[in-house]
């Protein structure tokens, strides 16, 4: 009985610690609208905040933007349970893109042998700083960020020397700058629509939400209900301890960035296989790994709330398209910045607002529970609790 | 002359390598992990090119350029330090994790540059262009870059190279000789022994993470320099990149220096690699140039390796200072 009333009050803070940080992203995100343009300041809000949902086509564009990103986020919370920071989730996308569109474009295969393939490629990306975290005892971050720029020129320059892979091969464009419509290279490899295109009157949108969720409940399962979940989170809460009870640490921590790595490759694989974007050879990092990260804060690295704060991302994402070419787009990415930044202390805001409820559910509690003859911890407190 | 045009190309990128790897040298040792150093970058030079931009379209920059120059050096370096306290108050005041709100204050940057640079120069005007009266031209010093040596140290010089390596002697005699600098390592190693014998820990990192902002602002304006082509709200992954060289250079200053130059010539190399005959071209590969694009990352990322077992990290980096928990 208490056990279930903590975790009810845990999962209420943590709620309310991510909605408060929400709110205070917002908040500056219109002040910062108000001093540019105070005119249209109000505009620009209702414009963030009602886009998403005011036509069909525009949510069919929250929910494939989200596709990527609740993978990437997933990617980013894995690691976190583990106690280790993925920011490389980008590099391992990218990775994973090249594996996907390798798979059904010079080999061919059908769309899931492609997403398998796009996890293997991500797999491999997240293996290099868990083994170097692992074995050698190097930061972890400073691996991933290395390596995230070696995926995006490697990628590059593996595209360019296969052919197929670029878009001029196909005789639909005469500049090599990019990876050809995939319908035109392999309509097979394509992730079926099911009519939701029709329904939604948009070709943006597809099966890969779907699987994106499916892959966000099997996460939450692994991590909840099986003994390597129990392993891995018992790694992040405390490496040493967990070693001394047996369990391989170093073995988890290269696991655990193999699937995180596999998670943002399938990221990549879902996006670049959904048919509508091209793969374009840029020299810079790809913003989708990236904003894994806030996705995974603003969850609390919670697998399912990982979903839902994607489609928030998306969804304001979508917003701030919208607001072009009044206000830039960056406006977007400075409230989820604010976001972050609160949400990092939010964590400790939280401690603070679970001490005022734990205190406030004690003194309730212990007078219907079986030790009730053993004196209430701190019972005054616990009546101030009641009266604030 | 190309040897000259590389070394003296290594010297303006080691530049803003070494004075941002110092910051965050000065910030870890004081126990603070500071992964914000791009962000902070990236907004001290915003704030330093509008400034230079400022004077230029007044027409009185040109007569005491180097005069100007300074100021912008301290603009980019207050605007840094006030950007840094962001950090510091989440890191150190309410403990919160420092590498998440380092991320975040990594996303914020070059949002809030483009933001400010569309709404002071028009909408879709991307670029601050540098006056180019910073330079400091070899011919005002009377001097001709005709050798390997004139040319490495006075071909593309700016008044943030020679401040640089001033401040490198300045964090030498900080770090080791002060009373200070002894207990801000203090505070990275140990801090529950440095507060028992009454150093203020909070202060010190407060300190710390104050020096690593101003010495990243001032980076991120020598970056700029060094890529030419004005300010674009990016350092292009050079705070990461002082992250790594600060790893390397074992967070000791002078190895430090060696680290950047080490580095920047990597990637010089990469920029160079068409025109040095005796490089191989991987002519078999089509755009074997990024070969040498990764080789820096790929270089770092062996050295880091292999020199692991020696890397020492000051020992309480990133854990937040609990009073309580003494």
């Amino acid at each position: 009985m208490k056990r279930r009333r903590t975790f009810n009050s845990s999962l209420l803070t943590t709620i309310l610690s991510a909605v408060g940080a929400i709110i205070i992203g917002l908040f500056i995100g219109y002040l910062l609208l108000l001093i540019t343009k105070p005119d249209r300041a109000w505009w620009g809000l209702q414009r963030i905040l009602t886009i998403g949902f005011s036509d069909p086509n525009k949510f069919a564009k929250v929910l494939y933007q989200a596709m990527p990103l609740i993978c990437t986020g997933l990617s980013v919370a894995f690691a976190f349970k583990t106690g280790l920071f993925n920011i490389g989730a980008t590099g391992q996308y990218t990775v994973g893109t090249f594996f996907g569109l390798f798979a059904g474009i010079q080999w061919q295969l059908p769309w899931y042998l492609a997403l398998i393939a796009a996890m293997i490629g991500g797999a491999i990306w997240g293996a290099i700083p868990g083994i170097c975290k692992a074995l050698f005892n190097v930061n972890e971050v400073i691996t991933s960020i290395m390596f995230n720029w070696i995926a995006v020129f490697a990628v590059n320059m593996a595209f360019l020397n296969f052919p197929m892979l670029v878009v001029d091969f196909w005789g639909k464009s005469s500049i090599g700058d990019r990876t050809p419509v995939l319908a035109d290279a392999n309509a097979s490899a394509v992730l079926p629509k099911l009519g939701l295109d029709e329904l939604m009157n948009s070709s943006l949108v597809n099966i890969g939400i779907f699987l994106a969720i499916i892959v966000a409940v099997i996460i939450w399962v692994l991590l909840q209900k099986t003994t390597f979940g129990y392993e891995i989170k018992a790694c992040g809460y405390n490496r040493d301890a967990s070693q001394y009870a047996g369990i391989n640490a170093k073995r988890n921590i290269i696991y655990s960035f193999m699937i995180s790595g596999a998670l943002a490759g399938l990221g990549g694989g879902l996006y670049y296989l959904s048919g509508t974007g091209q793969y374009t050879f840029l020299k810079v990092l790809l913003p989708a790994g990236f904003n894994g990260i806030p996705v995974a804060l603003l969850a609390n690295s919670h697998p399912i709330g990982v979903i839902v704060s994607a489609l928030f991302i998306s969804y304001i994402q979508v917003g701030g398209d919208a607001l072009q070419p009044r206000f830039v787009r960056e406006n977007i990415d400075i409230i989820i910045g604010v976001i972050i930044y609160v949400s990092a202390f939010a964590l400790v805001l939280k401690l603070w607002f679970e001490k005022l409820f734990v205190k406030r559910s004690m003194s309730a509690v212990s007078l219907r529970d079986d030790d009730a003859e053993l004196p209430p911890p701190d019972e005054p407190k616990g009546k101030d609790g009641d009266n604030v | 002359m190309i040897i000259g045009d590389i070394l003296s190309a290594t010297l303006i990128f080691a530049v803003p390598l070494m004075l941002v790897a110092l910051g965050g040298m000065f910030s870890e040792r004081s126990g603070v992990v500071n992964i914000a150093l791009e962000g902070i970058m990236i907004v001290g030079a915003l704030a330093a090119s509008l400034f230079l931009r400022y004077v230029d379209d007044l027409g009185i920059g040109k007569d005491h350029a180097q005069l100007y120059m300074l100021a912008a050096v301290g603009i980019a370096g207050i605007v840094g330090i006030l950007y840094s306290q962001l950090l510091a108050f989440a890191s150190i005041k309410l403990k919160s994790n420092q590498v998440i709100s380092g991320t975040a204050l990594n996303m914020l940057a070059p949002a809030l540059a483009v933001v400010v640079t569309w709404n002071i120069q028009g909408t879709a005007q991307t670029t601050i262009l540098i006056p180019n009266w910073v330079r400091i031209a070899p011919e005002s010093l009377g001097i001709a870059t005709d050798n390997i040596f004139t040319t490495f140290l006075f071909k593309s010089l700016f008044l943030t190279t020679p401040i640089a390596f001033v401040i490198l002697i300045l964090s030498i005699v900080f770090l080791y000789y002060t009373k200070t600098g002894l207990r801000l390592r203090a505070c990275g190693e140990h801090p529950q022994a440095a507060d028992s014998v009454g150093v203020n820990v909070y202060r010190m990192r407060y300190l710390g993470v104050g020096i690593s902002g101003f010495l990243a602002g001032i980076g991120g304006l020598a970056y700029t320099l060094a890529a030419g082509s004005g300010f674009t709200s990016t350092v292009a992954g050079y705070g990461f990149l002082a992250l790594a060289v600060m790893i390397f250079g074992n967070w000791k200053p002078v190895n430090i220096l060696l680290a950047s130059f080490f580095f920047a010539f990597f990637r010089i190399i990469s920029f160079y690699s068409n025109s040095i005959s005796f490089l191989p071209k991987f002519d078999t590969l089509v755009s074997g140039e990024y070969i040498y694009l990764i080789m820096p990352y790929l270089v770092t990322m062996i050295v880091l390796v292999l020199t692991s077992k020696r890397s020492r990290a000051p020992k309480a980096e990133g854990i937040p200072y609990d009073k309580g928990r003494r």
